[in-house]
């Protein structure tokens, strides 16, 4: 067949708003993917990249209607077929991974069943062999012993375990085409770096197409042959995967490319202020020219088509010959150093933290459970006006930490101790006024932190009116002060969080904890729950912020680059025990603790150049060791039994940066530094 | 009130708007609600606008049926079933409109707060509140009833007391919910008195709830109510009421079938429309009724 | 999953306990005792004082709770207050009659109620679930009497198909009560199914938007395999505990329609000795109405924990 694989002609999809009025997400998409080809698209949420992935099957959510246009897929018109039509080739020739297999696979149903479900109604496998395939196909993805995984539920499986069973399921029918919906998104960065590898291999060997979804050009650009970006439930660009991300034509492209934060360089990411437009809201226009810095009257009057430009790309701007004038790279501010003054703002000794309490039942049977702690041995300190990061993959205990300093959970030892020598209570309700207003807790989703039945006025009074006693015009002037200071106006004091976008919850979020005027801001993934465009203008502020009031931060992430691009100094965490410590550019720069080495390879940059470096395997361990290092199960440079037994040492560099590491630091700098040379 | 919380008295009468427009835009709300009015004008203005009085008999007239004097014919003592038909909701919405919201408010705190306590108080008292509940409500009540007379004085606390019990398990299961948020974390660690947290952040999250908790409980209790007064425990003769009008009628029933008809409908159209409100008030309010169990 | 399964044992027998504590101490709290009741207006002086020696009514309470507890225990529920006779011999038949009356409304209501509440979650907003819907919210919110008051004016009085009322004496066997006991049975299923098909139904509706019913879609897994295999699994699963309590909620309801149709019942039999003020008997009653309860209710836990691979497997988790 020479045609697409899958042909995508002016499709439009909308759903009936509460007004009646029919509302688009998708707006005039035309599309191809050629045989073998992978097309990435990038878009930010609420873009309908999603929307527009199933709608390539055939299928959309309930409430949404196809307005316009046709879906073929190898010249089979999928919004014409039968019920059993779609049911062949759904599965079969095209086949979908989804983006949260945890929740797409069904829970009451082995594994096994629901892999040989796939092969039973897609595979000219005779049933005999049903078992022995499904074996196989679970070998394929490179599971570990995947006889056992068979007879196993899906909620037994971790997450990048569940995404590979997706994997295999999707390759059961031998499909053409596969469409993946955000496969990685949600996944620790080593695992994530391992699935897409795999999925590299995958459409390699076997010559499929794909359709790869995600808001992370990283994972595309590790993936992809072409891209296409869309905004506002249109495509505003598309060309090869190097043309978008080296220097796309695009404003919107170039604006994102800018937004997102990268290892090697020392700025901040430039943010990209304002929002899409809401389904129907998008007017006569360009969607972009609210936020577009080339917008002129034209844009705002006539919207542009997707044109073809010189060198093969397609973009949707009226003014793509000026596109340079946005910045592509980092031009962003260079993050504020405080010259730390010496002075200690917060000091963890030796502490740890246990989730475990055992119940009533427990009690009555008088069984004790002596587990290893979730957290163990921190001994940090923090300097007046410094950032310290917190890296970490999930189950890092690094949000629990945060939370211990806070007092909202009280650590089984181990000592908290406020600038000098003032000891903080354990217990968030034993703590001296004075003491909480100093440190300020700033969460991960606004959605969660800000209460949904409060006005902003009300959230910004509370920390007001509880550490200053501040009322009436006072308490009004204050609260308008602290919105401007976030870059919200005093307008915004009457609404409700549901009335804002995320970036504009996160900031007052943020407003909230500095209306306390805190020393210390305790930060929780502040910016995980963003798009990264709002991301860049979140830790712009936090910036801003620390200039202006000289902050101590202390800010936990799973995003190393994130971490990179606000912190003075990282801790790496794994398994509530720290591996290494130290000013921000020696812990991303070798030498390394194997375990920063294995979390730097695995970063994705959005640059088609540079791939990823797997050293360790991706398995998630559910609890730490009891004894030795606790990296030991997984460590590419382990040195043998000493590794299992005995706690490893700290080694102290001369300016400040330790690894805890059986491996003299010499022989790990000379290890990495050879690993480098290859 | 300060200057900066002038607004916010508007967000909340905009947000009641715009609830009971949701409401009355939905066809189970639109009938629940003007049923539930109808009720309530009725039982407020009856005394004036009845025919007969409701406790005069006649001997001449007994067990006729539907005519132009007496619309839905006499009872078996010759008294108009249309006076007492409308007369005969009164008592039992006076006694359930005082002790729902007596029981929604004892039942929410407590609820409330052995949810924020927790750990093995909690624990404890949730057996007990399940102890209360394995034992059928009607037992409960006429133990009681039996014993200290069927006044309103004994009816309202008793009922009070016992609807509330269910109510503390759901308000401890909406406040499980939202303490389990983060906003309520951070206002404990900014050190907000308990008192403060449970006004400001639990309590507007947990209305909710406890407002369709409290509908529900209306219709539970009136169906008791009536349930009680049918079984010849509840409002004493020659009081009218629909459950006790429908007792003594279904003796006659076989001749005299209008006299049932009419206390019927009264009695099931008022627990209908109070039960399509709360189900059209749920949807408004975006919790699903459906999936809780009634106890 | 034995650990789980014993804690709830546990749990279940600490609230039983609980009850009997309630129901001893409510019945102690309450003006009078068994001998002011049997004695009623002749309870004064030296009869009063003989007859409380005789039951044992002056020791201490919580003497006479744990005797009371102790024989409870070994099913002996002591004796009643008027005509001393063993309250075990007295509840027995009744007991099973009652259960006669569940068992076949729990037989034809409950898979009646799934099957009806299947039909309307997967026929969401069409015709035929919003005729269910409303059907079932005039079932389950209209009193019990008023609604065996209605059906028996319908298919006794008027189309004379069934008896109005229930004549068989109480120690007859099952088969005698039929077919009497339709109508009781019609009514009782009647509350029943509309309660467990709103919430089958919102359950189906629930998983059947979910994000596993969305994936086996979009495998090709044809509709009534995704129905069967992928989606009720988990929309029946959590219906189960919410089923058991509506049923022990409906015990109340059991009590009424006795009273209606003249059903020789443990309801009936509670009714009239709380007339009676027969103390001992109506603690007896309640405790065992707890006891079913909290029986139900158990059940419908591992009832759950052995559907549910979630909880089956916690163990292996944990590991």
């Amino acid at each position: 067949m020479t045609g697409p694989v899958l042909d995508i002609r002016d499709v439009s999809v909308g759903f009936t708003g509460k007004s009646g009025a029919t509302l688009p997400v998708l707006r005039n998409i035309d599309l191809q993917v050629a045989e073998g080809e992978s097309l990435g698209i990038v878009g930010e949420s609420g873009s309908g990249k999603s929307t527009l992935a199933l709608a390539a099957m055939g299928y959309l959510k309930r409430g949404l209607r196809l307005l316009d246009g046709s879906v073929a897929f190898r010249g089979q018109d999928m919004f014409s077929r039968t019920r059993q039509e779609l049911e062949k080739i759904r599965g079969g020739e095209l086949a979908l991974i989804p983006q949260n297999s945890g929740q797409s696979l069904t829970p009451t149903l082995r594994i096994g069943a629901q892999l040989i479900e796939a092969l039973r109604l897609h595979s000219a496998v005779p049933g005999a062999e049903h078992v022995a395939k499904a074996t196989e196909l679970l070998g394929q993805v490179r599971l570990p012993d995947p006889q056992a995984i068979l007879s196993r539920f899906p909620h037994e499986l971790s997450g990048g375990q569940q995404q590979r069973v997706a994997v295999a399921m999707a390759l059961a029918g031998e499909p053409h085409a596969l469409l993946l919906d955000e496969p990685t998104t949600g996944l620790d960065v080593t695992t994530q770096a391992h699935i897409l590898e795999l999925l590299r291999d995958i459409a390699r060997d076997r010559g499929m197409a794909m359709v790869y979804v995600s808001h992370d050009l990283g994972a595309i650009a590790r993936v992809c042959d072409r891209v296409v970006v869309m905004y506002a439930g249109e495509v505003v660009m598309e060309g090869t995967t190097r043309q978008v991300l080296k220097s796309p034509a695009h404003p919107y492209a170039r604006g994102l490319l800018a937004s997102i934060p990268r290892l090697a360089d020392r700025h901040l990411p430039v943010a990209l202020d304002g929002r899409p437009p809401a389904p129907g809201d998008a007017g006569d226009g360009c969607s972009f020219v609210d936020r577009c810095a080339l917008a002129q009257d034209l844009c705002r009057s006539q919207r542009p088509d997707l044109t073809a430009l010189p060198t093969g790309e397609l973009a949707r701007c009226f003014f793509t010959d000026q596109a340079d004038r946005v910045s592509r790279t980092m031009s962003g501010a260079v993050p504020v150093e405080i010259k730390p003054d010496g002075a200690t703002a917060l000091q963890l000794t030796d502490l740890s933290i246990s989730y475990h309490q055992p119940s009533l039942f427990d009690r009555v049977l008088g069984r004790s459970d002596a587990r290893v702690a979730t957290v163990d041995e921190i001994d940090v300190t923090v300097r007046r006006g410094e950032t310290l990061g917190l890296v970490g993959e999930s189950g890092s205990g690094k949000s629990t930490i945060l939370k211990s300093i806070a007092g909202l959970l009280p650590p089984a030892g181990g000592q908290i101790t406020l600038a000098q020598s003032e000891a903080l209570a354990t217990v968030v309700e034993n703590r001296p006024p004075d003491h909480l207003r100093r440190i300020q807790l700033v969460f991960q989703n606004p959605d969660d932190s800000l209460n949904p039945r409060q006005t902003i006025a009300e959230i910004l009074e509370q920390p007001l009116r509880l550490y200053f006693g501040l009322t009436g015009q006072a308490l009004h002037d204050r609260s308008v002060e602290i919105l401007d200071r976030v870059r919200l106006g005093g307008h915004y004091l009457d609404r409700l969080p549901s009335q804002l976008s995320g970036g504009e919850k996160q900031r007052v979020a943020v407003a909230r904890a500095f209306a306390a005027d805190p020393e210390i801001v305790l930060c929780d993934e502040v910016t995980s729950a963003l798009d990264v465009s709002v991301q860049a203008a979140v830790l712009d502020l936090l910036n801003e912020l620390k200039e202006k009031q000289g902050t101590t931060y202390i800010f936990v992430s799973h995003d190393l680059a994130v971490v990179k691009a606000l912190s003075d100094r990282v801790a790496v965490l794994y398994q509530g025990r720290l591996c290494e410590i130290g000013p921000s550019d020696q812990v991303y720069a070798t030498p390394s603790h194997p375990y920063t080495e294995v979390l730097l390879g695995a970063v994705l940059e959005p640059d088609p150049d540079t791939a990823p470096t797997l050293a360790a395997d991706d398995v998630v361990e559910l609890s730490p060791p009891a004894q030795g290092c606790p990296f030991q199960r997984r460590c590419p440079r382990k040195i043998g039994p000493i590794c299992d037994s005995e706690t490893p040492p700290w080694h102290q560099t001369a300016d400040g940066h330790a690894i805890r590491c059986h491996h003299a630091i010499t022989d790990l700098a000379a290890a990495q530094a050879g690993q480098a040379a290859e | 009130m300060s200057v900066a919380s002038v607004p916010n008295e508007n967000t909340r009468l905009a947000r009641f708007l715009s609830v009971l427009r949701d409401v009355m835009a939905r066809p189970s709300g639109a009938v629940g609600l003007t049923l539930v009015m109808a009720h309530l004008l009725l039982a407020i203005i009856s005394p004036l606008i009845v025919p007969y009085d409701y406790k005069a008999m006649n001997s001449a007239m007994m067990l006729t049926g539907p005519e132009a004097a007496h619309w839905l014919g006499t009872d078996h003592l010759g008294r108009d079933v249309f006076t007492r038909v409308l007369l005969g909701g009164r008592e039992a919405l006076l006694v359930t409109g005082i002790a729902t919201p007596i029981a929604v408010t004892w039942g929410g705190f407590v609820g409330i707060f052995f949810g924020l306590v927790g750990g093995r108080i909690d624990e404890v008292m949730m057996r007990v509140v399940d102890a209360f509940l394995s034992l059928p409500w009607i037992l409960k009540m006429l133990v009681l009833i039996v014993t200290f007379g069927t006044g309103i004085e004994v009816l309202i606390p008793t009922l009070a007391f016992f609807y509330g019990i269910p109510v503390i398990r759901i308000a401890r299961a909406a406040t499980h919910d939202v303490v389990a948020r983060d906003f309520v974390s951070a206002a404990r660690a900014r050190g907000h008195r308990r008192i403060t947290i449970i006004r400001r952040e639990l309590l507007p999250n947990v209305l909710d709830t406890l407002m369709v908790e409290g509908a529900m409980r209306w219709s539970w209790m009136l169906l008791a109510f009536s349930s009680l007064s049918f079984l010849g425990f509840g409002v004493s003769p020659p009081t009218p009421d629909w459950g006790l009008m429908i007792a003594d009628a279904r003796g006659f029933m076989s001749f005299a079938p209008w006299g049932v008809l009419g206390p019927v409908i009264a009695l099931s159209s008022l627990i209908i429309g109070i039960n399509l409100t709360a189900d059209a008030l749920a949807k408004a309010l975006g919790i699903d009724r459906a999936q809780k169990a009634p106890v | 999953m034995l650990r789980m399964f014993l804690r709830r044992l546990f749990l279940g027998a600490v609230t039983v306990a609980i009850v009997s504590i309630i129901i001893f101490s409510g019945v102690e709290m309450l003006p009078g005792d068994a001998c002011t009741a049997f004695l009623e207006r002749e309870a004064k002086g030296k009869l009063l004082e003989n007859c409380r020696e005789a039951q044992g009514l002056n020791r201490p309470a919580v003497e006479r709770y744990i005797d009371w507890a102790a024989g409870a225990v070994q099913g002996n529920l002591g004796v009643s207050a008027n005509g001393q006779k063993s309250i075990s011999e007295l509840v027995g038949a009744r007991l099973g009659n009652s259960l006669l009356l569940a068992a076949c409304s729990l037989a034809l209501g409950v898979p009646l109620a799934i099957f009806l509440g299947v039909v309307t979650g997967l026929w969401r907003d069409k015709p035929i679930d919003l005729t269910l819907s409303t059907m079932a919210i005039f079932a389950m919110t209209i009193p019990e009497f008023v609604s065996a008051t209605v059906l028996i004016l319908l298919f006794s009085v008027w189309l004379g198909w069934l008896p109005g009322i229930v004549l068989t004496p109480a120690h007859a066997p099952a088969a005698e009560f039929f077919p009497e006991i339709l109508l009781p049975v019609l009514v009782l299923t009647m509350v029943m199914t509309a309660h467990i098909l709103r919430m089958v139904r919102s359950s189906v509706i629930e998983v059947m938007a979910g994000d596993y019913v969305q994936m086996a879609t979009l495998k090709g897994v044809p509709y009534w395999r995704i129905v069967f295999r992928h989606a009720l699994p988990n929309a029946l699963l959590p219906a189960i505990n919410v089923v058991a309590l509506t049923i022990a909620w409906l015990l109340g309801g059991v009590v009424v329609i006795e009273v209606v149709f003249n059903y020789p019942g443990l309801g009936r039999m509670m009714i009239d000795s709380i007339s009676d003020r027969d103390l001992p008997v109506v603690q007896a009653i309640a405790l065992i109405v707890a006891t079913v309860y909290v029986g139900v209710n158990l059940s419908a836990d591992l009832l759950t924990m052995i559907a549910n691979p979630r909880l089956r497997t916690l163990h292996m988790r944990r590991k």
